[in-house]
């Protein structure tokens, strides 16, 4: 498939919308190739079966312009709403989701949530970068307690969600997380969530060195690779006990894994009989 | 408020400043209790340097980083609503966030602060400057002040806390800035004390409040009954604010020296062609006006400020004499027969016997650049549109077609 010499990613991307915008160093590189892993391991030689919905943010970029593919670059916060109604239309193209925390868990968390409820047959991947990237690193809803942001110089007083946990309490098929240092099971785990019926969530814990790690004082991109490498992952089947994330007590893995019903399905089984009363 | 007084230069501490931090440290001095922001370009400084100035325990406010604009608007009503005097900032879709929330905030006659960095609206995204935004909430019910340079921004910002707070008007306020051309832009800022600020301010008295010994409720419901009249109420609102305004930009000119109006005449007793715009093109439009004047063209400036209350009588005043008025302007209508700022004017002079005739052309969308050219290409065209006695609608210009 690959012409002599070519990395593999080069088939799923537009290369004349290369070089990427992200800063050197940054974690979206990583995980755009982790998800091009798993489109290939799937066994797709294009894209031309899915459908990429992002919002804004520097996550947001990662399928749009870039994915030789159907890209619907929308509103910051509203990807899923949008991507819920183009899943419906076209129930069978795979609806992918690609965007950033803020985007996705701060200004459209409400639609995270209410997907996740519905489970719908979504499949969200968020680069979790503990910030608002794009527009130079404010506090956010993932940033850890005590974290200095450009909004605060002197430590953040909120806590941060812990998104794997709500999205698989709020009713998910599938939810894994994972880091840019474990590109191999974030592949797997994206090929899982692609494979799977219902809401699928992989958060990709990713290195923002520009506007995170030079504040918070995490180091640059290597030293938070290091950092994310060293972190702990649940064992198979662990109770899900409460916990607020911090710097290195934030466990990876997989967090929901079952097969309920489908939104969809769910709603042909409940409305589909109308045509035939017609 | 005790008596105002011409502020010695001594005391006044001259910065280069951009748009975004003249608006900030104006907020600084204001004595804000709460301000809520979500961040967006081109505003986002704004934000930024405020929350230093709360965590180095220079101001005694409260930051609140929400996680959305639309929280953002709501959390300053909620603060309003019990006496707090609260900014917030924002641009293009976090103000497209917010609307819901705005209609309330200027029904509700919470005096709010809202200080626009002017940017387009999706899509596709783009993070330059236009009008479209702001325009966009023109009906809201918030007065809407635009400004031209940094001092005129961090001015209007102090100025516009007492206007929205004064128990004649009681309504939010808008304050505009060009986004990145002002908001990012530095320039010569001269900063009144502190305590003078304070002195002109003094602090919030609201007309009511919550307050749980005395209780009431805000915002219920209101239908056929008597919602009509809550907007008769809003309405005789807007028309006490030039009053208000003229009394406020009295007294601040009496500490600094500086009053702005609510538009701006730039060589307009003799002049036969007006310009009419604001904002950034408004400083562009003067410099060129001053090149045609020195050819001997008789063209003048209107600067406008304030769009909302538009100033219709006091418009009609200084152009009922001209031949033509162009307006230049950064927003399209879609669909409508000609723009928001030209829409405005010509309804402002349809009573006349005698019009001006109106041209109309929509530039610089997205952020596309309105260079001198552009003024000049304008007036040319409204000088061919004279003679033949006749001008489209309106047009756009410097775009592809
Ligand atoms: C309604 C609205 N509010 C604010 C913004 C400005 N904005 C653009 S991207 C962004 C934050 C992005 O953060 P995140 O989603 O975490 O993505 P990252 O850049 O960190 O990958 C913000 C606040 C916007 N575009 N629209
Ligand atoms: S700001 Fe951060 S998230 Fe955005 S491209 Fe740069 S490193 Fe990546
Ligand atoms: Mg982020």
């Amino acid at each position: 498939m690959n012409p002599a010499g070519k990395h593999f990613a080069l088939q799923y991307l537009r290369e004349e919308t290369l070089q990427s915008p992200f800063c050197p160093g940054c974690g979206n590189g990583i995980i755009t190739n982790c998800f091009f892993k798993a489109v290939s391991d799937l066994g797709h030689d294009d894209l031309s079966k899915f459908a990429f919905v992002s919002g804004i943010g520097c996550g947001a970029w990662i399928p749009s312009p870039h994915f030789r593919a159907d890209t619907l670059h929308t509103t910051h916060g509203r990807a899923i709403a949008f991507a819920t109604g183009l899943k419906f239309a076209r129930p069978e193209l795979e609806v992918v989701v690609i965007s950033g925390d803020g985007d996705l868990a701060a200004i459209g968390g409400n639609h995270l949530i209410h997907a996740a409820r519905r489970n719908i047959d979504l499949t969200v991947i968020c680069s979790n970068n503990f910030i608002y990237g794009m527009t130079g690193g404010q506090v956010g809803p993932t940033t850890f307690y005590g974290d200095r942001t450009s909004t605060t110089p002197y430590g953040n007083p909120e806590r941060p969600f812990d998104l794997s946990r709500l999205v698989a309490a709020a009713g998910a098929n599938y939810v894994a997380r994972w880091t840019t240092a474990h590109p191999n099971q974030a592949a797997r785990s994206m090929k899982t969530a692609l494979e799977r019926k219902g809401f699928t969530f992989i958060e990709m814990v990713s290195q923002c060195p520009t506007a995170y790690g030079r504040r918070a004082k995490t180091g640059d991109s290597t030293e938070m690779l290091k950092w994310f490498k060293n972190l702990p992952v649940r064992k198979k089947g662990e109770a899900i006990e409460h916990t607020v994330p911090t710097h290195q007590g934030m466990d990876l893995g997989v967090f929901a894994d079952r097969h309920e019903p489908e939104f969809t399905e769910a709603m042909e089984q409940t409305f589909g009989q109308l045509g035939e009363i017609r | 408020m005790t008596a105002v007084k011409r502020i010695p230069k001594d005391q006044i501490a001259i910065e280069g400043l951009t748009g975004d931090a003249a608006i900030a440290h104006a907020l600084k001095q204001c004595d804000l209790d709460v301000l809520a922001a979500y961040p967006i370009t081109p505003q986002t400084i704004i934000v930024e340097d405020y929350q230093k100035f709360a965590a180095n325990g220079e101001v005694h406010c409260r930051v609140i980083p929400v996680e959305s604009e639309h929280s953002a608007m709501s959390a300053c009503i909620g603060a309003s609503a019990v006496g707090a005097r609260v900014a917030t900032a924002s641009a293009s879709a976090g103000l497209a966030l917010m609307w819901e929330i705005l209609y309330c905030a200027a029904s509700m006659r919470m005096p709010i602060i809202f200080t626009v960095a002017n940017r387009a609206l999706s899509g596709p995204i783009n993070i330059h400057n236009d009008w479209s935004d702001t325009y966009g909430a023109r009906d809201s019910g918030f007065i809407q002040i635009y400004t031209q340079s940094c001092q005129e921004a961090y001015d209007t910002t102090i100025m516009a806390f007492k206007i929205a707070e004064d128990h004649k008007v009681l309504l939010p306020i808008m304050v505009c800035i060009d986004g990145f051309i002002l908001s990012h832009n530095v320039e010569r800022v001269e900063m009144l004390p502190t305590k003078a600020v304070e002195n002109f301010l003094g602090v919030r008295e609201p007309f009511i409040k919550l307050d749980p010994d005395n209780p009431i409720t805000m915002g219920p419901l209101a239908l056929t009954d008597y919602y009509f009249e809550f907007k008769e109420q809003q309405e005789r609102a807007m028309e006490a604010v030039p009053e208000v305004f003229a009394q406020v930009e009295t007294d601040f000119e009496k500490m600094t020296g500086r009053r702005y109006g609510m538009f701006e005449e730039y060589r307009t007793d003799d002049a036969e062609i007006i310009i009419f715009t604001h904002s950034t093109p408004g400083g562009t439009a003067k410099a060129t006006v001053d090149v045609l004047r020195e050819k001997g063209e008789k063209v003048g400036v209107l600067r406008l400020r304030m769009f909302r209350p538009f100033p219709t009588k006091e418009i009609v005043e200084v152009v009922k004499n001209a031949k033509a008025v162009i307006v230049f302007e950064k927003c399209r209508s879609f669909g409508a027969p000609s723009n928001p700022l030209a829409l405005e004017l010509r309804t402002a002079l349809y009573d006349l016997e005698k019009r001006p005739m109106v041209v109309d052309f929509v530039i610089g969308l997205g952020g596309r650049d309105c260079p001198p050219t552009t003024i000049v290409e304008g007036y040319e065209k409204t000088k061919e549109y004279l003679k033949k006695g006749k001008a489209p609608l309106y047009e756009t210009m410097g775009v592809r077609k």
